[in-house]
């Protein structure tokens, strides 16, 4: 019996760090995008709960999940091409031109939350995605289970880490992006246009953000809470640095926190008598410390926060 | 075809810091339009209702002042860093660090003389944020760790401290909530003018500006902290220990957002309750930056938002506009602002290619 319970213990695991993981995954990858062209995007955190309240008000309006996880999307990547005025085209910095963005992201996101809802005693709530298990894979005895019954988002945000890896090192793309953000004089001199590498990828990293944060209110929850990301944008930031702005590392490092928040809810539910505020802070510190082991040998984007203008350089 | 390059200007006269934020102020206020017509709110009865509550009455001005306390001191506690490029977005996590020391002690100094009491407790308060701060001034400056992430982290890490602390030994005998005891009475804020909350903690908030303005002004510390803002790699050239410079702009500023944490707690909630601050270490980001990073400018801008979150109440009371719009126009002016600046640096020019 105790053996049964172990293998149930690990096994829900598994699954849920693959769950937890996976909104730090999709906002890893957005923001190594954004940083490997040289801008760091600390809207994120907003952008998140943007796509998380976007999610869900369009699921619940719609009817359609997919809508909303789309809709998540399409509200991210607006809110990353206002990242990319400001940053991008006017200069500003980086460092408060996004979290002017999480702040102003963040207001409106309550802000059309209520009007919509008003202050509903019983937060309205919808009909999330379901686990898919997959066949075959989902029988193997103690991981399977775990690994291979998982929300559909779960399954494209894997599938997403090889497709980020080799946009960034395969083609021919991934190198123009890599120049911006080394060295754009040298982008510019080989005709890149700078500005607009820079604006698609956070674009492109904004939408990834967006659906980051819809998994959060459209299958981890079924209803939309003001502190619904609870800073995961911000460990998204840490993950990138700890993962050296790799797509790969920077899974590992999403893994580890999604371990360790599933750890947190598996030991709550077991009524240890420490604080459940005890577990919650572990992965928060534990991502610190992890900071502290690679910040020294960091390899930052070589023009991350610098703006680009020609006009600088005499042109 | 015609294009738009942005060229550097030459430097603007004095006048222009001042014309700027208010100018951004204004353009802010016109914006607001948007979400209020979205809400369905009547435009100009919006408008009334904003600043008849923020400051139509003697009850509701002083309110504004109330709420401006904290919003001030977080304001320069985040200017104070970013002066010194010390990206300290962690004033959360330290105006809470300051509630919670106070809390512990104002709930257990009972058999100190009574005189004493208070100032122990701001001490300690400003202190604890001020420690709370140096934590990430010290990894930034031995370990190289990025301060925009670790100072974020950190906020979540002393909120799960305080809420472990407020289920646990803080936690009030017999209550299930997580709320401390209330805490005695020689460790509240005198408050200062009758049928209103207005406490000495305002006047240590404007006390702050002027101190602020004098450390940054008139000694060599503060010289030294605006030239490591400037160039940290030739302030250490020039001789500046400037590890040591960081960490102690660490702790001023830390400590500043501290004692809003200690007004929060011994002029306003008097326990130790969760949500003891509604983000008032973010808004002072915005607050610093509308400010310029000058006190006075943090000042003025932190009563402009005083006046906005105050005002949003009785708005949202009469027309139905969401209280959330104090937030949306929060992050609207901070993006204004940020434009406004642009220009005091840089003009457009039209060029044809």
């Amino acid at each position: 019996m105790g053996e049964m319970l172990d293998i149930a213990f690990i096994s829900g695991l598994i699954g849920a760090t693959m769950r937890m993981a996976t909104p730090i995954i999709f906002a890893t990858l957005g923001e190594i995008l954004a940083e490997r062209s040289g801008v760091l995007n600390l809207g994120i955190e907003g952008i998140m709960l943007m796509g998380a309240m976007t999610g869900f008000l369009i699921t619940f309006t719609s009817g359609s999940i997919w809508f909303g996880v789309l809709a998540a999307a399409f509200v991210g990547s607006l809110l990353g091409l206002l990242m990319a005025l400001l940053a991008v085209n006017l200069g500003l910095s980086q460092h408060v031109s996004g979290l002017g963005i999480t702040l102003f992201a963040t207001g409106l996101a309550m802000f059309i939350y209520r009007l919509h809802f008003g202050s509903p005693t019983v937060p309205p709530i919808i009909q999330p995605f379901k686990q898919i298990a997959l066949p075959v894979l989902s029988k193997i005895p103690l991981i399977g289970p775990g690994l291979f019954t998982q929300y559909s988002l779960t399954y494209i945000a894997w599938m997403l880490i090889p497709v980020m890896s080799i946009l960034l090192y395969k083609t021919k793309i991934g190198l123009k992006i890599r120049t911006v953000g080394e060295n754009p004089v040298v982008a510019d001199t080989v005709g890149v246009n700078v500005t607009l590498t820079r604006t698609l990828c956070l674009v492109a990293g904004g939408a990834l953000m967006g659906v980051g944060g819809s998994f959060l209110t459209l299958a981890h929850q079924n209803m939309f809470l003001i502190d619904v990301i609870g800073g995961r944008g911000w460990v998204a930031i840490a993950m990138v640095i700890f993962g050296n702005w790799d797509p790969l590392k920077g899974t590992f490092g999403a893994l580890i926190f999604g371990f360790l928040d599933g750890l947190q809810l598996r030991l709550q539910g077991m009524g240890i008598a420490i604080s459940f505020h005890v577990f919650l802070m572990i992965p928060y510190l534990l991502t610190i410390v992890a900071l502290i082991g690679v910040s020294r040998k960091a390899a930052v984007p070589a023009s991350l926060l610098k703006p680009y203008r020609r006009e600088e350089k005499g042109g | 075809m015609i294009g738009f390059r942005i060229v550097k200007r030459e430097p603007l006269p004095g006048w222009a810091k001042v014309v700027i934020p208010i100018a951004a102020i204004i353009v802010t206020l016109i914006l607001s339009a948007i979400p209020i017509l979205i809400a369905g709110g009547h435009l100009w009865k919006s408008y009334y209702y904003l600043f008849y509550g923020a400051l139509g009455t003697r009850f509701n001005l002083l309110e504004t002042f109330v709420k401006a306390s904290p919003l001030l001191l977080t304001g320069l506690a985040v200017a104070f860093a970013f002066r010194a490029k010390f990206w300290n977005i962690g004033a959360e996590g330290q105006l809470l660090a300051g509630a919670l020391t106070a809390t512990a002690l104002g709930v257990s100094l009972g058999g100190v003389p009574q005189p004493l009491v208070l100032p122990i407790v701001i001490i300690a308060g400003f202190v604890a944020g001020g420690i709370w701060a140096s934590i990430p001034a010290l990894l930034k400056t031995k370990l190289k760790v990025d301060d925009v992430v670790s100072t974020l982290l950190l906020n979540y890490v002393m909120i799960h401290i305080m809420g472990a602390l407020l289920f646990g030994p803080l936690q009030q005998p017999g209550s299930s909530w997580p709320r401390s005891s209330a805490i005695i009475k020689a460790a509240s804020y005198p408050i200062l003018l009758v049928r209103s909350r207005f406490h000495m903690g305002i006047l240590l908030s404007f006390l702050a500006v002027f101190v602020i303005w004098f450390i940054n002004k008139k000694t060599t510390f503060g010289y030294q902290s605006k030239a490591v803002g400037v160039n940290v790699r030739a302030a250490h050239f020039g001789g500046i220990n400037t590890t040591a410079v960081i960490l102690w702009t660490a702790l001023i500023s830390g400590g500043l957002a501290g004692l809003a944490g200690v007004g929060e707690l011994c002029a306003i909630q008097y326990r130790l309750i969760m949500d003891i601050s509604p983000g008032y270490g973010y808004s002072g980001i915005v607050i610093a930056m509308l400010g310029n990073l000058h006190p006075v400018g943090v000042l003025f801008s932190s009563l402009f938002f005083s006046v906005i979150i105050v005002g949003a109440q009785t708005m949202s009371r009469m027309t139905g506009v969401p209280t959330y719009i104090a937030e949306v126009i929060q992050g609207m002016a901070l993006m204004v602002m940020l434009i406004f600046l642009l220009f005091t640096e840089y003009r457009i020019r039209v060029v044809r290619k």
